[in-house]
């Protein structure tokens, strides 16, 4: 049985873009066969099995759905809104993974050096430094900000290497959004999102997007790029165990570079949120 | 003019052509193709290119090519060794593994575009075909080993190592382990060691570092 909590929320399915007529995009949502496609009318409409339409949003380039009765509105990122931001949706990787586990991986910046050696970070720039994590009381959701890393490329529109600052956000369950110093315009951010489609507990889509400001590298390699460095994440991903996410604190030991991921434990855990995760008895 | 590949940094193929021309210390021109989402490999502009619609495509100045495996050939010349040590038998050897490595691509490399990326595939006839290959390279690499030779034509790398070696280490990426073949193990790692060896998502250099294992409480 899904926790109403769980169907409850916003996830995402296809690129809008991408979306064409019945009989469109047959895929899965929590273990169920769901449909999405465009209508004669040109709407884009998301149905499950037995033929029932789901509320839907458009946002960010990609198709929203609620398979239960949406609580509130899907998430908004205003900086996506500014005028000179290019718009990048990267298409979608599938990967056999619990879609909290995706998610968990995003948060972890401790992981740079190793998985993405000289690109997001390299040796011996290995130390994180302190940062800081708290829920936002208004919108409930995960922050953590002040996050500060020596980077050998952290953008296509970055030459040689800077310190960047991160600031990283969990909006909704399988969602999860990184600020990130922007090479190009010193005082604003880069913002990438990962959304991240449950198609079971344990397999999920995952449809990187970015909103940036680079008025010269060609999109092709702006995908490309972001699909390298997620690319290296999918191998580790589907190689974890345990295969869920496991919301029992004493689980995993957590180290200073983790304080993210517990924090966004601990946020799934207290809203009911535990579809992909393993739940241990107290 | 540097030679200019049209590429995809996900593609098993477009990586056999960076890898053999970082082996060889030549520089490509890399331009970015939209292979996904966008299918620009499909499109009129890059059709007028390769009517084939197929990745990747290199440039040369005086030839278009849009097979990797002639890809290979252009880049090793010049290079002695990589293309075989002259003989007839290494000359025949090299293009049965070339040939061999569209089965690969067919197989192993099929699995993992469905797996990864949605392509529509018989994902279980693309795993037997592809475990069928696996089986093949191991039986040819443990007889290599016998004789003492560590590649598969003999006691150094070629071309045809270059065009098998993707898909096979990125079979995981497709749901097929490697860990029933030692033998394809080591010559990996052979090739993972090479001067100027570059990576690719999936395929780690030489001193990866492993996830730290789980320290579960249960
Ligand atoms: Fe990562």
């Amino acid at each position: 049985m899904i926790p109403q909590a769980v169907q409850d929320c916003w996830y995402p399915l296809a690129m809008a873009a991408l979306t064409g007529p019945y009989p469109g995009r047959a895929t899965q949502l929590l273990g169920q066969p769901i449909r999405v496609f465009r209508d004669a009318a040109g709407t884009i409409r998301v149905q499950g099995d037995a033929g029932a339409d789901l509320p839907v949003i458009l946002r960010f380039g990609h198709v929203w759905a609620c398979p239960g009765t949406p609580q509130r509105d899907l998430f908004t990122i205003p900086e996506a809104d500014h005028p000179g931001r290019r718009l990048v949706d990267c298409g979608v990787v599938r990967v056999k993974c619990s879609p909290l586990r995706a998610v968990e991986n995003f948060l972890d910046i401790a992981h740079f050096p190793f998985v993405h050696t000289d690109i997001l970070g390299a040796e011996p720039h290995t130390e994180v430094g302190r940062y800081e994590v708290h829920i936002r009381e208004d919108t409930d959701e995960v922050w953590a900000t002040k996050v500060r890393f020596h980077q050998p490329q952290a953008a296509m529109s970055a030459e040689g290497g800077i310190e960047t600052e991160y600031m990283y956000r969990v909006p909704a369950p399988t969602a999860a959004v990184l600020y990130k110093t922007c090479p190009a315009r010193p005082g604003d951010w880069d913002v990438i999102g990962i959304f991240v489609q449950p198609l079971t507990e344990e397999l999920c889509d995952v449809w990187p997007w970015m909103a940036l400001y680079d008025d010269v590298t060609p999109q092709a390699a702006l995908i490309q790029f972001q699909q390298m460095i997620f690319l290296q994440d999918r191998s580790i991903l589907e190689n974890q165990i345990p295969r869920l996410l496991p919301l029992d604190p004493g689980m995993e030991i957590p180290t200073q570079a983790d304080l993210t991921s517990v924090a966004y434990r601990r946020w799934l855990k207290r809203k009911g949120l535990t579809y992909g995760a393993q739940m241990v008895a107290a | 003019m540097t030679p200019r590949l049209h590429d995809y940094v996900l593609s098993a193929s477009c990586y056999k052509v960076r890898l053999m021309a970082a082996l060889v210390g030549v520089r490509l021109d890399l331009v970015a193709v939209d292979f996904h989402p966008g299918r620009e490999h499909k499109g009129p502009a890059f059709r007028a290119l390769n009517p084939a619609g197929t990745l990747p495509v290199l440039e040369t100045g005086e030839l278009v090519l849009t097979e990797s495996t002639a890809m290979l050939v252009w880049l090793a010349q010049g290079h002695p060794g990589w293309t075989g040590d002259g003989s007839r038998s290494a000359a025949a050897q090299v293009q049965q593994w070339l040939a061999f490595s569209a089965r690969l691509a067919a197989s192993l490399g099929m699995a993992r575009l469905h797996d990864m990326l949605h392509f529509p595939a018989d994902i279980d006839g693309c795993r037997l075909a592809g475990i069928d290959c696996l089986r093949e390279v191991e039986a040819h690499l443990f007889e290599a080993r016998l004789a003492g030779r560590l590649f598969l034509t003999g006691d150094r790398p070629t071309i045809a190592d270059i065009a098998c070696f993707p898909n096979v280490a990125l079979a995981p990426d497709g749901g097929v382990g490697l860990e029933p073949y030692p033998g394809i193990r080591l010559w990996m790692r052979a090739i993972r060691s090479l001067p100027g060896f570059i990576e690719m998502p999936g395929i780690h250099r030489l001193h990866e570092l492993r996830p730290a294992p789980e320290r579960g409480a249960a």
